[in-house]
């Protein structure tokens, strides 16, 4: 009987891609052409890109199915027992072949190392058997004073009546079969004793896969089957839901969904950990929500790598709760200096008091944006050189790195904001419907805007983290280009997606806007992200911490 | 309700003291046989040599469930004893804890840690490595605290 293959559960095809590459298929240039946005093109099965990994999404009841499968395969192989076979695999970590070659090289080792001892195995340093003295006399000479070591209680249970070693209740010879067990190893308990352990490694411990005999010594592991008998519904529920997340956990190709309430499993061979320095793998779970499959992130943190990600948490964790950061969501006016609070998804702002309009992320005038020259995704690196002392240079650090953050943060904080856009922009598409005589279908290149807004802000927001650490060089200038044209594209798309729909004839000019605008930020969107995703295959990103 | 952690306890109380083992004197709390008082007398070859090392133990209401809590009360210079009495010792600790060790064993155990310590595993890493490195100042060190400590 072979192994091979019967591994398909273990190698993916791939059915799901990207939300990323979907759009080979948009014909337009850096000018934006006349696009109909509702083109069924665009959810057409799309190339698939070097950079992005395929994966399956599973139910509990695969996972399941799973190892079952697995547990059959060892069971006739090794022709052990089902139990024994789940044992077995769970000590190799499902590894079926390290398992084989073990237990063909060695049975009895491979079985006592995974807990499966016979009786006589000599891994119970406490034997069932009445004290012998030759076995005593042993013991005391290593140990020195050990004449104490008396085994009075571990009677077998035929010779009169067995006292349980566990809480001293002594049980006749009929009440023996009954009211006690013994497991292979040969030491017995009573079962009272045996649900009170059990119960407590469950529930208070959360140990499954690894619960052992009680005697001590003894590493025989406790079967499924003994458990699932021993303890309530409830616990033994609990069990069997420790043992598939231990086998989710255990697995490098799977992993939870993160996201609240979503029990679905993610399968992923592509994304090892070794390769996580130049992959990005998110995937996206059946519960509609993206997650990265590297490192468990409950959203999408493309195109920054895991590593990276962790680092700047971790910063921003440290050093962020500062006034600073607590400004990031509200400011003055940089005229009336009214406190301003923002709502919605646009950089432009206009104060409700005095009128005047400027930028939410530099705080300055909106009439030197948009049309003009856009300064607001640098960093002015050259002002930090001049600083000369070194109180000047860490306020620099400090300022660079808040440069960064706030606009990290500023994403994220608009991209929070994504469920009221909704809203309103659904309100908006209800007007356009009501006065402006479109169909439904018509009115949905709103929200399609919506989306693009929302996807390119969240990468924008790591486009921030990603330009903290990167090194100064052309290729992240090149970097930065990218990342400006988009965030431009999307606060302008953002701008017009908040305007007030007056008369009819707006409304198609506003349509014909929001439709060119949002193809272009997605354009951009897309070559930000292939650029950026396509640098780390090609090494062309050089970090300024180690990778 | 003689549950069975009263009854064990006394079980082993009865155990212990009807025949005491060598080196180790078992007493419990007058008001609570749940909690114990234990003293050992240092071995033989040992910087502890005659030293009254005193133990307190602590039996919980899940014993034996749940491992018993062991301290120290005599102050002992050992790699896996801290200056509070905590000691280091892998059967006490409750994931590796079986319900049918006795304290005949766990006793047992301690002493055997007294005699040889452990400094791959230890609680007070500069005795430990003073244990490895300079086997002599610590022997020396260790037998002044025992003159001073324990008796």
């Amino acid at each position: 009987m072979s192994s091979d293959g019967e591994n398909d559960d273990f190698l993916y095809e791939d059915d799901y891609d990207d939300a990323f590459d979907q759009d080979d298929e948009i014909d337009s240039t850096s000018e934006p052409d006349v696009y109909d946005a509702l083109s069924p093109a665009i959810e057409e099965a799309p190339q698939k890109k070097p950079y992005d990994v395929s994966w399956k999404v599973k139910t509990l009841q695969e996972i399941i199915d799973m190892q079952n499968k697995e547990i059959t395969k060892i069971q006739s192989v090794l022709e052990v027992p089902a139990s024994s076979a789940a044992i077995l695999l769970r000590h190799y970590v499902w590894n079926s072949e390290k398992l084989q070659e073990q237990f063909w090289n060695d049975p009895a080792t491979a079985l006592g190392e995974a807990g499966l001892s016979p009786p006589s195995s000599p891994t119970t340093r406490t034997a069932p058997l009445p004290p012998s003295p030759t076995k005593r006399s042993t013991r005391s000479s290593k140990a020195g004073p050990s004449s104490f070591l008396k085994r009075t209680k571990s009677q077998p249970p035929t010779s009169g009546p067995f006292e349980c070693p566990i809480c001293c209740m002594e049980f006749d010879q009929q009440a023996v079969e009954r009211n006690t067990y013994s497991m292979g190893c040969g030491h017995r308990f009573c079962k009272d004793c045996w649900t009170e352990y059990l119960a407590g490694k469950v529930k208070g411990e959360g140990e499954s896969a690894k619960i052992q005999c009680m005697e001590s010594g003894c590493g025989r592991i406790v079967r499924e089957e003994v458990i699932d008998e021993m303890v309530t519904q409830d616990i033994s529920k609990r069990y069997h839901n420790l043992l598939n997340a231990a086998f989710v956990a255990d697995s490098p190709t799977l992993r939870w969904c993160p996201h609240p309430n979503c029990e679905y499993i993610i399968q992923c061979n592509q994304a090892p950990t070794r390769m996580l320095n130049q992959l990005v793998p998110t995937v996206e779970c059946k519960c509609g929500n993206d997650l990265c499959f590297g490192c468990g992130y409950a959203a999408s943190h493309r195109p920054v790598l895991c590593k990276i990600v962790r680092m700047w948490e971790k910063k921003c964790a440290d050093d962020s709760e500062t006034a600073n950061w607590l400004q990031a969501n509200t400011k003055e006016c940089t005229k009336c200096q009214s406190t301003i609070e923002k709502n919605g998804g646009c950089n432009h702002m206009t104060c409700k008091k005095c009128k005047w309009e400027f930028c939410w992320v530099c705080m300055g005038p909106w009439s030197e944006h948009g049309t003009s020259w856009y300064q607001c995704n640098r960093f002015d690196e050259k002002s930090g050189i001049d600083a000369r002392d070194t109180q000047a240079k860490s306020r620099a650090s400090l300022e660079r790195y808040l440069h960064y953050f706030n606009r990290w943060a500023n994403h994220e904080h608009s991209a929070k904001l994504d469920a009221e856009f909704y809203q309103k922009t659904e309100k908006k598409m209800e007007q356009m419907q009501n006065s402006g005589n479109l169909s439904w279908i018509e009115v949905q290149f709103a929200k399609q805007a919506v989306d693009a807004v929302i996807r390119a802000r969240i990468t924008l927001k790591w486009s921030y983290c990603m330009a903290f650490y990167l090194k100064r060089n052309n290729m992240t200038e090149l970097f930065e280009d990218n990342q400006r044209d988009l965030e431009r594209a999307v606060e302008n798309l953002g701008y017009l997606l908040e305007q007030n729909i007056s008369d009819t004839e707006s409304i198609s000019k506003l349509r014909q806007d929001i439709t060119n605008q949002a193809a272009y930020v997605q354009k951009r969107h897309d070559i930000l992200m292939d650029d950026t995703l396509r640098g780390y295959l090609e090494r062309r990103w050089e970090f300024s911490v180690e990778i | 309700m003689a549950s069975t952690s009263t009854r064990r306890i006394q079980k082993e109380l009865g155990d212990l003291m009807n025949s005491p083992p060598e080196g180790i004197q078992v007493t419990p709390d007058e008001d609570n046989f749940q909690i114990w008082k234990i003293i050992i007398t240092g071995p033989p070859n040992t910087p502890y040599h005659k030293g009254k090392f005193q133990l307190s133990a602590d039996f919980s209401k899940d014993y034996p469930f749940k491992p018993p809590v062991l301290i120290f009360k005599t102050k002992m210079y050992h790699p896996n004893i801290d200056s509070d009495g905590n000691l280091c010792i892998g059967l006490l600790k409750t994931e590796n804890w079986k319900p049918a060790t006795k304290m005949s064993g766990v006793l047992q155990a301690i002493y055997n840690l007294i005699e040889t310590p452990n400094p791959d595993d230890p609680l007070v890493s500069s005795i430990a490595e003073q244990y490895t490195t300079d086997r002599k100042g610590f022997d020396k060190r260790a037998a002044e605290y025992t003159s001073k400590y324990a008796h």
